[in-house]
């Protein structure tokens, strides 16, 4: 006899509804940092783009910048939180392995008793959070989705590192997805290549340092091998998106790829070969390079210094240490 | 069919000038990429994953490292074309 399992009733699509952000307090300048890197404003603005990057106060917290941002996606969304089916934490800054980030952040915007996870896909966290909401609404799981970035990553930088330490800041960017008559989000193009996973990443276990064979553990890269990897190989990883999307390059209204380095963005819209009417986030210039935060936060800025991109198209695409990668086009809230 | 080292080299100038805007003159077999061309190791990325591309060879992230004067970079390249 075949079991009879009730399941969920399915929804056509999903889109984003709104959007929230919550950057570290503090501007921090290039020259607060070259000192110990044996470096110059005018070498790092070359090299990544950046003038100044948020760092938050000793006592904000990733929590507490996620609970910023969500607020502010849901307040925007219109939605009662009592609505909401799950909430994404994309993160890889949690000083606490446990209990989640999104748990409490869950609690604090009143969506208990809401589903609660956080992820780790790095820098392309934020992105394998959308096409997880978006499957997970369409599937019936979930009515609302809030899907969070959210870092502080200047408590695992090394101010002597030359490699990646400059570049990071602190803040967090959420979007709420929902139920959708058209279509909101793309059919993702992710994945994985854990045979390059020794290219960024930590430097060293907890384990080791709880046993005093290291320093407190903090963030490293091979950085050119990176950049290599973030450009060549995941412009084609964006060019499917668009090819599975249906999107042509001059239908986009906006592009927002992990905000990792100038010279990667840069790159990166070269090879795809954007015409300019497509605006390009370039968010890293005053926020720095916030892992799962960054795409969030430059979609934020973007639509709050762009309002007439509401409605557009936008391909995001993530990728980072793992490596682990994730690409979709969504329709701009 | 294999490249000989005056071929390569200016194919290896256009691809410099064309990332850096360095003059195709200054871009000589003794040079190296760091400290008389002042390449970054970004640019210089660029410029190997255009070299795989025009020279039809394979540059691993590895032997990046290795290329320390343009007359590495040509060597490796004549030697796997």
């Amino acid at each position: 006899m075949t079991a009879v399992l009730n399941q969920a009733p399915l929804t056509a699509y999903s889109r984003i509804l709104a959007m929230g952000a919550a950057r570290g307090e503090n501007a921090v300048p290039n020259d607060d940092l070259v000192g110990p890197i044996n470096s110059s404003d005018e070498w790092i603005r070359q090299r990544t783009g950046i003038a100044t990057r948020a760092r938050a106060n000793h006592e904000t917290s990733a929590i507490d910048l996620a609970t910023t941002a969500a607020k502010e996606a849901i307040e925007k969304a219109g939605i009662d939180p009592a609505e909401i089916g799950v909430v994404i934490v994309a993160t890889i800054s949690n000083p606490k392995q446990t209990p989640s980030v999104s748990a409490i952040v869950a609690d604090a915007i009143g969506a208990t008793p809401a589903a609660a996870y956080d992820m780790n896909a790095a820098c392309a966290g934020y992105c394998y959070g959308i096409a997880q909401a978006d499957a997970l609404i369409r599937t019936g799981a979930a009515k609302y989705a809030v899907v969070i970035g959210a870092e502080k990553l200047s408590d695992i930088v090394d101010p002597t590192d030359r490699s990646i330490s400059f570049l990071l800041g602190d803040g967090a960017g959420a979007a709420v997805l929902g139920p959708s008559d058209t279509p909101g989000v793309s059919v993702s193009q992710w994945g994985s290549d854990g045979s390059k996973s020794h290219l960024v990443g930590m430097n060293h276990t907890l384990t080791e340092f709880r046993d005093g064979e290291s320093e407190w553990p903090t963030l490293r890269q091979e950085g050119p091998s990176v950049f290599r990897w973030a450009v060549w190989d995941m412009a084609k990883v964006a060019k499917k998106a668009l090819d599975d999307a249906g999107v042509k390059p001059e239908e986009l209204a906006a592009f927002v790829p992990h905000q990792a380095n100038g010279r990667i963005i840069d790159e990166f819209a070269k090879q795809l070969g954007l015409p300019d009417t497509v605006k390009i986030a370039r968010d890293i210039e005053t926020t720095g390079n916030t892992s799962a935060a960054s795409i969030p936060l430059a979609t934020h800025r973007l639509l709050e210094e762009n309002p007439e991109l509401s409605g557009g198209l936008s391909l995001q695409i993530g990728f980072g240490a793992g490596l682990v990668y994730a690409a979709q086009v969504v329709v701009l809230p | 069919m294999a490249l000989n080292t005056e071929e390569v080299l200016e194919g290896l100038a256009e691809l410099i000038t064309d990332e850096t805007g360095i003059d195709a003159g200054e871009v000589a077999l003794e040079k190296s990429f760091t400290d008389d061309l002042d390449i970054d190791s970004i640019s210089m990325m660029t410029i190997v994953v255009n070299a795989e591309e025009k020279f039809g060879v394979t540059i691993p992230d590895d032997e990046v490292k290795n290329l320390k004067t343009v007359g590495d970079a040509v060597t490796f390249i004549t030697s796997n074309s």
